[in-house]
């Protein structure tokens, strides 16, 4: 079943916190450069399967979960997996911005010294700020504190930040949430641009997000994949009926 | 109806004050009559000077060294032992574990021990097990470490406030906010990278709360010492770490019950508690400058 240009696949998953089932037999591929959004209402699971994308959740004390997720062909679960090197593959940007105390340039250089220090550092910093579509704003005052920035150029920073990693896939989880149109423009405008180089899965609670960016959408309710298409299929001519209620507003 | 309920406001709001003021009203008179008796006894020479005739003349530099000496070293041991505790105890422990559970009931128990307990369980545990056993292994049975000395005393008062030190870090550990620890761990950092880069930074101040709050403890505290290395009186200052010494807390406990003349050391006693109060405020003063300099540094970077 494996697709040829699958980068992740993920088959029969299911996790739960404690007792409480967050996902329940997921099946669903990341294809390699596209844009895949992820809607749903809240308590829907669509974090819990991004975090499981870079296993963040194995910080969860009473987290466990069955079914297997391959990245590449590797199996996530296989006790010979370097997480951290893992996770320097697959990058993350959370829903709140989260800078670190530092300057901006001490944030974007953290990535790369947990991975040893590299050469060209500040010319990555430099290509990074451009991606996120925040260099022109921050060029002059690296050595600022990166709280001095406001919110939207604070999630920014902290997707350019993970791009200093040079990841394959980036997991964005809601990170328009708390931004202005503006901010979450410019944000739209850099994964359109970043997908030429990157994988991105993208959960967003804004469902008109997703049908301008995400090449193929998937739905989730109530811990289950209710379906995936092509976004303007999902949109136009969903399958199930609850997608379509959901798509056109009518809850969540 | 309403004016009742207006007098009962009044009277809480009255109430409560008055409680402040009575707090306000202990710690000035306190201070107060020490300031007022202890201030003309101060000179040069009673901080610099040995005591003489008996402990009613001269004055009480062996006690201050010895004040000091003992809260650096109580700190140097407790410090250490306590952040790397509370490190693990908060981040590397499973929370549900029964060994956690049984240190953090030990904890709370020991800051529950009287002083008093303290002080005999060093004598038996620091001074005839811990310095008997170093006398027979290294000492050929010769009285080197088996007697109370400024390490026994220094070791005893660091098991004393060790909870003090445990908690204030593991409060400074959870302020941390979880999104750092995510955000960290998210770029590929392994478990001591995130701890080394991002939580311990943020919570260095924390642990030199915990280190503020041990010196302010220990320093007051004369039970624990009692047995394990203050003495009556010496005529020398403490050069090596088995050197009994003399500490402002314990000077005062003697002269007040044990004085062949409490009415001459009178003024003496009201100086020495001055001093005592003066040192006190110094190392704490001290460990705060400290700990905002190391803020501001970390701020910075």
């Amino acid at each position: 079943m494996s697709d040829a240009d699958s980068v992740i696949e993920v088959r029969g998953f299911s996790a739960w916190y404690g007792t409480h089932a967050a996902l329940e037999d997921v099946s669903l591929d990341v294809l390699a450069g596209e844009i895949l959004g992820i809607i749903g209402p809240a308590g829907g699971g669509k974090s819990t399967f991004l975090r499981s994308l870079n296993r963040l959740n194995d910080l969860q004390a009473n987290f466990r979960s069955s079914g297997t997720i391959r990245y590449l062909g590797l199996d996530l679960a296989d006790p010979r997996v370097d997480v951290a090197r893992l996770r320097r593959r697959i990058g993350m940007v959370f829903a709140v911005p989260v800078p670190l105390p530092g300057t901006i340039r001490d944030n974007l250089a953290l990535g790369p010294s947990f991975n040893g220090t590299r050469a060209d550092l500040p010319a990555l910093m430099e290509k990074t700020l451009r991606a996120a579509y925040l260099w022109d704003e921050v060029k002059d005052r690296l050595g600022m504190s990166a709280f001095s920035l406001s919110g939207g150029q604070q999630q920014r920073l902290c997707l350019a930040r993970t791009l200093m990693m040079e990841p394959d896939v980036l997991l964005l989880d809601e990170p328009c949430s708390g931004l202005d149109p503006i901010s979450t423009a410019k944000i739209e405008d850099a994964l359109e641009e970043l997908k030429k180089e990157v994988t991105v899965v993208l959960v967003t609670n804004n469902v008109m997000q997703a049908s301008r960016v995400a090449d193929r959408t998937a739905f989730f309710l109530q811990g289950r994949l209710v379906e995936c298409g092509p976004t303007a299929q999902l949109f136009l001519t969903p399958k199930e009926t609850v997608t379509n209620e959901y798509v056109s507003g009518r809850f969540g | 109806m309403s004016r009742w309920i207006r007098f009962v406001g009044w009277l809480f709001t009255s109430l409560t004050g008055l409680c402040c003021l009575m707090i306000l009203a202990m710690v000035v008179i306190i201070l107060g009559d020490i300031l007022v008796h202890g201030a003309p006894g101060l000179s040069w020479e009673f901080v610099s000077a040995e005591p003489r005739v008996g402990m009613t003349e001269g004055g009480i530099f062996p006690a201050i060294f010895g004040t000091v000496a003992l809260v650096l070293l109580m700190t140097a041991a407790v410090v250490p032992l306590g952040v790397a505790t509370a490190i693990y105890l908060h981040e590397y422990a499973a929370q549900d574990s029964r060994v956690v559970h049984l240190v953090r009931l030990a904890l709370q128990n020991l800051a529950g021990v009287p002083a008093i307990v303290f002080g005999l369980f060093g004598l038996g545990f620091f001074v005839q097990f811990a310095g008997g056993g170093l006398d027979a292994l290294f000492f050929g049975g010769r009285l080197a470490f088996g007697q109370p000395c400024i390490l026994w005393a220094a070791l005893t008062l660091a098991v004393l406030t060790l909870p003090t030190v445990v908690v204030a870090t593991e409060e400074s550990l959870r302020a941390v906010p979880k999104s750092y620890r995510e955000a960290a761990y998210s770029m590929g950092a392994t478990r001591w990278q995130v701890m080394r880069r991002v939580v311990l930074p943020q919570s260095v101040g924390g642990m030199l709360t915990g280190a503020i709050l041990a010196i302010s403890r220990g320093a007051g505290e004369v039970a624990p010492i009692m047995f394990t290395g203050a003495a009556y009186y010496l005529p020398y200052l403490p050069k090596k770490l088995n050197d009994q010494f003399m500490e402002l807390g314990y000077h005062i406990y003697v002269m007040t019950t044990q004085s062949p003349d409490v009415e001459a050391t009178l003024p003496i006693l009201y100086s020495t508690v001055l001093v005592l109060l003066l040192v006190t405020f110094g190392l704490n003063f001290t460990a705060v400058i400290v700990r905002s300099r190391i803020r501001r540094r970390l701020r910075q970077t």
